[in-house]
């Protein structure tokens, strides 16, 4: 559990880290700048390290805490291979009859030298909704019942995340890498809320991500990115229909033995609209009226039943 | 046919949610009771979040009893005196009710409590007008008179006040009691309360089963509207989307369910409710004592 703790904190060092590099020149620069890399908020289990140089030391291979990480080894302007992205649409819309969404992340691969023959490219795509926080409890029995013992709460947790690749995520890319960028599942979780008093915390994540699977939040798609002659790509992701609004955030990943050598980030904004976003609007800023509303509709279909009813039975 | 539900933020079938209501609708028409206890373990079901099932649930409780209260006007089986004295309780017990739920909130365990009480109550009630009315179904066979019981320390408090339309001259202290017992049970639950009442007023003040229902109907129509105006305010928690979908079905189901409740014999009806009320007891005591499918829960929010 400990450990656990330790790597929280290592990877919210690093993913800070991660937002002061420099953005690749070929990035389409509003998009990808304008999402904030880092939502995290510290729980008191995992305090987030002020100065990025007072990091623990890894437990796992990361790079040392001297050189100046969020940047792959070669300088990014002179990176060889460059993404160029684009989206099928890059809001959605919730109407009332809103049931589910297409979203289609394709592009190419920008490069001015020979492609290179000594390794494979792998692509990889995510999409993330709005994070929130979650309570998972579990059940024991005690005294023959079946109650709520102990709990463990997600700072904050994807309502949504799909992850679509090339080839299967495990072979393809570096842990390291993946607890940097936070690409796989399970990283895309943020710090527990407080202070973890279970004996092993790690039981509880597993078992939300398996429920959030089941009902198709979070869905691990190996094969999903078709990629043409090393150089254009597509990944086609299904939305479901219970959709949270709120910004959502793509990115694509271009990956060569393990290693992230460019990556492309662009927000997808998912809004309520028309009847929805008024009744949404009503509810939070005046409930009353909203409460009103509600009771005077319910009275009115309940006295129109009656009456229709007895003008029946009276024919 | 789906529809986005604007505040539960999760798609739905249009014809389950109609379905549903007209079920609980029809069991409302028929026995008196709100159909809160049924709705909102369904609404669990098809996947809707807690705190909205609730609140919505009350919403459209709203709606079946109004639409079945109006029949039982029209048949003039409404004590509307009566049924004043226990809103009185009804609506002092829900504001002393939201007190005991905050206070179970702070202490954790409040869903087990919840399902406890359900289980013992429905339990109790449901066993007891299940022997009841089974030993008045066989009097009336047999050509015997069904006497009536008698009250001896209930008729024996002060504070008597007469209730034409129940033929009873009464205390009004019972009718507060079980009225302010239903309100706490209403805000703790978000059920209507109509399944504790009916049988409290038919066993405990001796009102007349044909009168029961429609006063039942009236008290549980205000006090869900005060929830469900609660509720709205307070947490939000009012999809009126949901709502109205629910009461199409339910409207409809409770004018269908009042025409057969009057077709059928007293004594019929109360079987029929109280083994519906054993149903519904028996599926939430299997919840508690048998090994759960997934033994983790996800509840938004840190609790």
């Amino acid at each position: 559990m400990r450990a656990l703790i330790l790597c929280l904190a290592v990877m919210l060092g690093q993913g800070a880290l991660a937002q002061d590099a420099p953005p690749s020149s070929s990035q389409p620069p509003a998009p990808a700048q304008a999402t904030p890399r880092q939502e995290a908020i510290p729980g008191p289990a995992a305090p987030a390290p002020a100065n990025p140089a007072d990091t623990v030391p890894p437990i796992m291979s990361f790079p040392s805490p001297v050189t100046p990480r969020g940047m792959p080894e070669a300088p990014r302007p002179e990176a060889p291979e460059q993404v160029v992205a684009g989206m099928s649409s890059d809001a959605v819309s919730i109407t009332t009859s809103f049931d589910g969404s297409e979203i289609l992340l394709y592009g190419a691969v920008k490069r001015e030298t020979p492609i290179p023959a000594s390794s494979l490219l792998q692509v990889i795509a995510t999409v993330e909704g709005p994070s929130r926080s979650v309570t998972i409890r579990k059940k024991e029995r005690r005294l023959g019942i079946w109650v709520n013992a102990e709990s463990v709460v997600v700072g904050a947790a994807p309502s949504f995340y799909a992850v679509a690749t090339t080839a299967p995520l495990r072979l393809i890319l570096d842990p390291d890498e993946d607890a940097r960028f936070r690409i796989s599942i399970p990283t895309a979780m943020r710090a527990f809320a407080r202070p973890v008093d279970v004996e092993n915390p790690v039981d509880f994540t597993e078992a939300m991500i398996e429920m959030r699977m089941a009902e198709g939040s979070y869905r691990l798609d190996d094969g999903a990115v078709t990629l043409v002659d090393d150089t254009l790509f597509r990944a086609d992701f299904r939305l479901p229909a219970n959709l949270v609004e709120g910004t959502y955030k793509t990115r694509i990943f271009l990956v060569r033995e393990g290693r992230i050598i460019d990556s492309y980030s662009a927000p997808l904004e998912v809004r309520k609209v028309g009847l929805e976003r008024w009744l949404y609007r009503l509810a939070f800023d005046q409930p009353l009226i909203y409460g009103l509303m509600s009771l005077l509709l319910a009275a009115v279909a309940g006295w129109g039943a009656s009456a229709a009813f007895r003008a029946l039975q009276r024919e | 046919m789906q529809i986005y539900l604007p505040i539960a933020e999760v798609a739905v079938n249009a014809f389950t949610l109609i379905g549903l209501g007209g079920i609980v609708g029809l069991m409302s028409g028929m026995f008196g009771v709100g159909g809160g206890f049924l709705i909102t373990p369904l609404l669990f079901f098809i996947g809707i979040p807690p705190a909205i099932a609730v609140a919505t649930g009350a919403n459209q409780v709203v709606a079946s009893s109004v639409s079945g209260v109006l029949g039982h006007v029209k048949r003039r089986t409404v004590d509307f005196r009566m049924g004043t004295v226990l809103l009185i309780g009804g609506l002092i017990g829900s504001a002393l009710g939201v007190a005991v739920f905050n206070l179970l909130q702070r202490l954790g365990q409040v869903e087990l409590v919840v399902q406890i009480s359900y289980v013992v109550m429905l339990g109790v009630v449901g066993s007891m007008m299940l022997v009841e009315s089974l030993r008045a179904l066989s009097r009336t066979r047999r050509g015997g008179r069904t006497t009536r019981r008698a009250h001896g320390w209930i008729h024996a408090l002060p504070f008597k006040m007469k209730f034409r339309t129940s033929g009873l001259y009464l205390s009004v202290i019972p009718p507060l009691v079980v009225g302010l017992l239903v309100g706490v049970l209403s805000a703790m639950m978000g059920v209507g309360g109509g399944f504790i009442m009916v049988p409290a007023m038919i066993y405990l003040l001796g009102m007349p089963t044909k009168v029961v229902i429609g006063t039942s109907l009236f008290q549980i129509t205000f006090v869900t509207a005060f929830t469900t105006l609660m509720h709205a305010i307070s947490y939000n928690t009012v999809d009126v989307m949901l709502a109205v979908l629910l009461i199409v079905g339910g409207v409809t189901g409770a004018q269908i369910g009042t025409y057969l409740g009057a077709r059928l014999r007293a004594e019929q009806l109360r079987i029929l409710l109280a083994l519906v009320v054993l149903a519904v007891c028996v599926k939430l005591a299997m919840d508690l004592f048998l090994t759960p499918d997934d033994l983790y829960s996800l509840t938004p929010g840190i609790v």
